[in-house]
């Protein structure tokens, strides 16, 4: 009998195209693209006279740029319309499917490629982009890549890899009501540390992995690169399979009975081995809120700043200092209660569907604090299409929230939606990082319900004290 | 790609200040690195003004003079030195276009995030990872804009008469010193691809795309 294999091991030898040595040849299934990473990757290819290998399996949007309000007047900024105007010839001139920014499947590239079935188990899936980690959630091995590598993908259909390590990340137990996929992904990373997945790709396993929905899912994966891991992976198991069947892009008739018998045989054999493992338990967490300037400086919204002389490590104390003056805060005081000034619901990370119902469940009958400006950015046009079909915008825009079109919006501040200098922002996105959504703007990274509950009260909540 | 061997060059340090003690910067990410509003460009060129923008111009655009890279004989930097996790964050390959353009060519750090790192060889920047420890010894050279050696080919760094050895993978060591197009070496081995194409993708018919 052959070794004991990880799900990743599986995935990994399934693609070898060549191998020698350390040097191998990774076969790339699904690329997707967006404006940003990829104008100099297709210059690139035109520059040396070379086309693109297999276009179907490339799928191409605009997200980052985008405006969210009104699009049916232009993008607005001439140098984002330059490059999205860019990214919509070279899909003509090169063959690829793009889906148009009037098209109401389109969305942020890690929302609809799920939604459309072009991400499915099994499968190496590449985007130049980070948080393609989030297609991981589906078994699929999927990690952002450079625009070098998206020209590598577009000419090849490879990526030269080296292969990395197994983690396993087991979160047991049950989470309590409020506790989210995003505090369970904040709490692995506030305990392995930003770089704690450098080298690794990381499984997450255990009962409260298992309990989470598929947007759950994708949100734990989605973080993954915040814990440093280029690839986080969840085994398929039959939540994927009922959330693929029948979607566009996914397979049909005798070809989809094929696939799900394959998907099968993916998860980690009993017996494999894992360069490194932990256990997080699920039980007693608490909803988390991030106080600095990296996902890693995460407390328990009910928990107190780190005091400066708690903190041993040089460079870590000299790096907190330098995140509280960043981000205001008083060392030792509690988190809860910071007053902020604007919120924002959406991102590749929570703008999916179960996010805004998530929101809406606790904005419902309530009104944004008046010293708050609150945002609600739907993930895609089919998440907006149906939250619109459930109600949800009314819940939002009658509390005060705006209701948006869809887009990377002020996750990362490409667009006009962004944080004036000082500003304080209840986040659900994924990235604190200083000017990450404007510079100078404060961000405290929390999952939707917490984000929710931070608008109605004005300031960094305990989202249990409005449900309890 | 230029072909990298050896160079010489002031190098930079950027340092984070907490009462009198001076440490490495650590997680410096991709946002600090070039900002977004740097990323609308369809160019690979001209990001150079623009690394470390935040922290190097004020609100109105001014140099800080205080910011390394604004000091003498900083601004003509080909080495960067800093703290752990250089390079986390996003995968924005303007981030290593920006260091390159500014006339950086090595980055020297105790660990960096995985995209950045494998982002710097195919655009001929060498990361070197050493100890915190190791990289102490030449924060005090650095600062007094000593000129360093980086040798690829002998694998050391050279400042007065000391020299550290680092090491690097063989095979990015390759690409390097002979400026090798990645995308071209792999072409060369198309007919593995159109073998591993022929045989997989027909057993596994569902991989394939179904066109919407």
């Amino acid at each position: 009998m052959s070794e004991p294999k990880t799900i990743y091991d599986k995935i990994w030898e399934s693609h070898l195209v060549y191998e020698d040595n350390n040097d191998c040849l990774l076969y790339i299934d699904r690329h997707l693209i967006h404006e940003v990473t990829s104008p100099q990757a297709f210059e690139g290819l035109r520059m040396s006279n070379r086309s693109v290998r297999k276009p179907l399996n490339a799928l191409a949007v605009a997200d980052h740029n985008i405006p969210t309000t009104d699009r049916s007047k232009g993008i607005g900024d001439q140098e984002s319309e330059l490059q999205i105007q860019t990214l919509e010839d070279n899909c003509n001139e090169f063959g690829i499917q793009y889906i148009k920014t009037s098209d109401k499947r389109q969305g942020i590239v890690h929302i609809i490629g799920p939604e459309q079935g072009f991400t499915l188990p099994g499968l190496t899936i590449v985007c130049g982009d980070s948080h393609t980690s989030t297609h991981g959630a589906f078994g699929a091995l999927a990690h952002g890549i450079g625009t070098s590598e998206v020209e590598h993908v577009l000419a090849t259909q490879t990526l030269i890899q080296k292969k990395a390590k197994n983690f396993k990340v087991t979160i047991n137990g049950e989470c309590n009501e409020n506790v989210t996929a995003k505090d369970l992904a904040l709490s692995v990373i506030g305990a392995i540390g930003t770089a704690g997945g450098t080298g690794y790709v990381i499984e997450y396993t255990g009962e409260a992995v298992r309990s989470l929905s598929i947007e759950g899912r994708m949100t734990l994966c989605n973080l993954t690169i915040e814990a440093g891991a280029r690839a986080g992976l969840i085994a398929p198991d039959e939540k994927t399979f009922k959330y693929l069947k029948d979607r566009p892009m996914a397979p049909k008739g005798e070809d989809w009975d094929r696939a799900v018998d394959y998907w099968k045989t993916l998860p980690s054999d009993e017996g494999a081995k894992y360069d490194k493992s932990i256990e997080i338990d699920a039980t007693n967490l608490s909803p988390l809120v991030t106080w600095g300037t990296s996902p890693e400086d995460v407390i328990s919204i009910d928990g107190n700043i780190p005091k400066l002389e708690d903190i041993e490590d040089d460079s870590k104390r000299s790096a907190v200092k330098r995140s509280l003056d960043y981000m205001d805060l008083i060392p030792g005081s509690p988190i809860k209660g910071v007053e902020i000034d604007r919120v924002f619901i959406g991102s590749c990370t929570n703008g999916r569907i179960e996010d805004l119902r998530e929101a809406a469940s606790i904005v419902e009958g309530k009104k944004v604090s008046s010293n708050v400006i609150a945002m609600v950015v739907p993930g895609s046009g089919l998440v907006k299409e149906q939250a619109e079909k459930e109600g949800l915008d009314k819940i939002f825009l009658n509390a005060g929230f705006e209701w948006r079109e869809p887009g990377c919006s002020m996750c990362l501040a490409m667009n006009a939606d962004k944080l004036s200098p000082k500003e304080r922002c209840a986040s659900t996105s994924n990235r604190n990082f200083e000017g990450r959504q404007g510079r100078e703007g404060r961000t405290h990274l929390v999952s939707p319900s917490m984000a929710a509950a931070a608008a109605i009260r004005g300031c960094l909540t305990d989202v249990r004290e409005l449900t309890n | 790609m230029e072909k990298f061997t050896s160079i010489k060059g002031i190098a930079a340090t950027m340092l984070n200040k907490s009462g009198n003690q001076l440490s490495l910067m650590m997680n410096i990410d991709t946002d600090m690195i070039i900002p977004k509003q740097f990323l609308k460009t369809i160019k690979r060129s001209g990001l150079g003004k623009n690394l470390f923008d935040e922290m190097r111009y004020d609100m109105n655009g001014n140099e800080i003079e205080s910011f390394i890279l604004n000091k003498d004989p900083f601004t003509k930097a080909k080495i960067l030195i800093a703290g752990k996790n250089f390079g986390c964050g996003s995968s924005r390959e303007h981030a290593p276009w920006s260091i390159l353009d500014f006339g950086i060519k090595v980055i020297i750090a105790p660990s960096f995030a995985d995209i950045f790192f494998n982002n710097c060889f195919k655009n001929g920047i060498l990361p070197i990872k050493l100890s915190e420890d190791k990289i102490n010894l030449l924060v005090d050279d650095s600062m007094k804009g000593i000129e360093f050696e980086v040798n690829l080919i002998d694998q050391l760094i050279i400042i007065k008469d000391k020299d550290l050895p680092f090491d690097v993978d063989a095979i990015n060591k390759d690409c390097l010193v002979k400026g090798l197009d990645d995308i071209g070496s792999t072409l060369e081995r198309s007919s593995f691809i159109d073998e591993y194409e022929k045989i997989t993708l027909d057993n596994f018919a569902w991989r394939s795309p179904v066109k919407d």
